[in-house]
């Protein structure tokens, strides 16, 4: 009876990275134009780092600035998709239309939260890879020192806490059913602007450290160029690693909490219908 | 297992809208005034594992509301609707596997074709596709869909076309409690007898219970076993079909309609009903 229900779950969240395999090849124009927005946002920033020396008319490890910025580029990049992955699981619906069908079918939102999570986590990686693939054809990227293995380990307790981001974003196209996707990505801007992605975030005013501090974006990021650039170990790695897998289960449990809040409110004050 | 299908306790249903104030009225903390709109007025009603029951009113009476209740995806201010003894608030899981939905909107993935997004509503009830496949197949076949459409984007198909693809979304989970608003609303009249026999058949061969809300006077005259004629949130009539001719004489020697019946407890004609629900 019990291996019925979690076969039946299972079922429920394939239905997920199903739909959102099936919306990628639907909509690949729109997947083409993102991923040219994506690379060209990635080679313009890095190209920043290269003609740094040019700019500043100062002697500049060049490499080391070029690697900084590209690290920063894919890391974001990746954390990004997750984000938007987990905040769109609502907003695609509303889209479309379908937002009642989902919520009056017999699946739980874990369920509907794993689904999407391991489809955004397979996407983020093949898009992350297909990035550093055409990037790798104009920058000479010095990988020789790093701790691949430790970059890994980083990288997924990153997006545990992103993957908690976006359940809390999730939440505004449930409560506004027109701007709330748009909320959004006011949400991963506030994300990049303090998180360090392309500037050690001692470089914010001093009133917005402690906020950058906040952020798990700053931790991943700082973690990956340990990893990558200077090869720090895994064991050094450990504390950090921690750090965001307690920051990602206490976002993903706050996040589950809130959203069954916020369907339950708009249930009550009816903003599930199609219509908002 | 419960008889009661559905059973409706005083439920009580408002929604509340902002609208802006006027210019003039406009302050700097106030700039929109709150207006409360009762949708259910702690309505009652019962219906029978089985039964075909049918809710006919005017645009804004209260019917989708009440099916939007049913399927867990309002909740109501006070009162309580259970399905099949299950409460819909308190255990909407147990619900939710009991019911599907058939609406006006035939809401779809526009650019999946009716196999993805039949495929998609199989697994989120946890169909495996083996049963599911057939099952979609057979029931869009039955309902005239043509095979060469099943692998179609649903945005090349035709407005009846897709509404013949919701139905078959909502009876592929075979649920025991069919929720129908306005399933043939926009449908051709052939189109129309299909939905209709299909209800009639898998009401016969599944004991399925069904609650109908529709402006078709003669369908819901030929469909149901009993009907609920709602206006305003309050329910003013409920009888079999020809217990609520019963209640009109008829005019001019002519038999009374399912349309008399309507206007006279309602107030309203039946092309304003329609009407307002093209504005809607």
């Amino acid at each position: 009876m019990r291996s019925r229900a979690v076969v039946r779950e299972m079922r429920g969240a394939y239905a997920f990275v199903e739909r959102n395999v099936n919306l990628i090849k639907r909509y690949w124009g729109w997947e083409l134009v993102w991923l040219i927005y994506s690379l060209t946002n990635a080679l313009a920033i890095t190209y920043i780092g290269e003609g740094m020396g040019a700019i500043s008319g100062q002697e500049i490890d060049t490499q080391y600035v070029v690697t900084y910025l590209l690290v920063g580029a894919l890391i974001w990049q990746y954390l990004s998709v997750i984000f938007y992955a987990i905040s769109e699981m609502i907003a695609w619906e509303r889209w479309e239309g379908t937002i009642e069908y989902t919520f009056m079918a017999p699946v739980s939102r874990p369920t509907h939260l794993v689904g999407t999570t391991l489809f955004a986590i397979g996407y983020g990686i093949v898009r992350t890879l297909v990035i550093l693939g055409i990037v790798a054809f104009f920058f000479k990227l010095d990988l020789s020192e790093a701790n691949l293995f430790g970059a890994v380990l980083m990288l997924l307790a990153g997006s545990v806490s992103f993957v908690g981001l976006g359940i809390w974003a999730a939440v505004l196209p449930l409560l506004y059913p027109e701007r709330g996707a748009q909320m959004t990505n006011a949400v991963a801007a506030i994300l990049l602007l303090i998180s360090g992605v392309y500037y050690p975030i001692e470089t914010l005013p001093n009133w917005l450290q402690p906020i950058a501090k906040a952020s798990p974006a700053t931790y991943v990021i700082k973690g990956m160029r340990a990893c990558l650039i200077e090869g720090q170990g895994a064991r050094s790695l450990l504390p950090t690693i921690g750090l965001l897998i307690a920051i990602g289960f206490a976002v993903i449990v706050t996040g589950l909490v809130l959203f069954r809040y916020v369907e339950s409110y708009a249930k009550r004050a009816g903003r599930l219908k199609r219509s908002g | 297992m419960c008889t009661r299908a559905l059973e409706v306790e005083r439920v009580r249903k408002v929604f509340t809208r902002k609208e802006k104030l006027p210019k003039g009225e406009r302050g700097f903390r106030k700039r929109f005034k709150k207006e409360e709109v009762v949708a259910l007025k702690e309505i009652d009603l019962q219906v029978t594992k089985g039964e075909v029951f049918g809710v006919l009113g005017p645009n804004g009476s209260g019917k989708s509301t009440l099916i939007r209740l049913a399927s867990t995806l309002l909740l109501p201010d006070s009162g309580a609707l259970r399905i099949f003894g299950h409460d819909v608030e308190h255990d909407p899981f147990a619900v939710k596997r009991l019911i599907n939905r058939v609406s006006v909107d035939a809401a779809f993935f526009k650019k999946f074709s009716p196999i993805e997004n039949l495929m998609y509503a199989a697994r989120l009830y946890g169909m495996p596709p083996s049963e599911a496949r057939p099952k979609m197949q057979e029931i869009m076949k039955r309902l005239g869909l043509k095979e060469s459409t099943f692998t179609q984007p649903m945005e090349h198909m035709s407005r009846g076309m897709q509404q013949k693809v919701a139905v078959a979304r909502g009876f592929l989970t075979s649920p025991i409690l069919l929720l129908l608003d306005e399933p043939t609303t926009g449908l051709d009249p052939h189109s129309k007898r299909d939905v209709q026999a299909f209800v009639r058949e898998i009401r016969q061969t599944h004991d399925a219970t069904v609650l109908l809300t529709t402006h078709d006077m003669e369908e819901a005259d030929r469909l149901c076993d009993r009907i609920a004629i709602i206006d305003d949130g309050k329910i003013v009539a409920l009888d079999t079909p020809e217990g609520l001719k019963a209640l009109v004489p008829s005019q001019n020697g002519d038999k009374t309609t399912m349309e008399d019946v309507f206007i006279t407890l309602t107030g309203h004609s039946f092309e304003d009903a329609e009407a307002e629900e093209v504005d809607a």
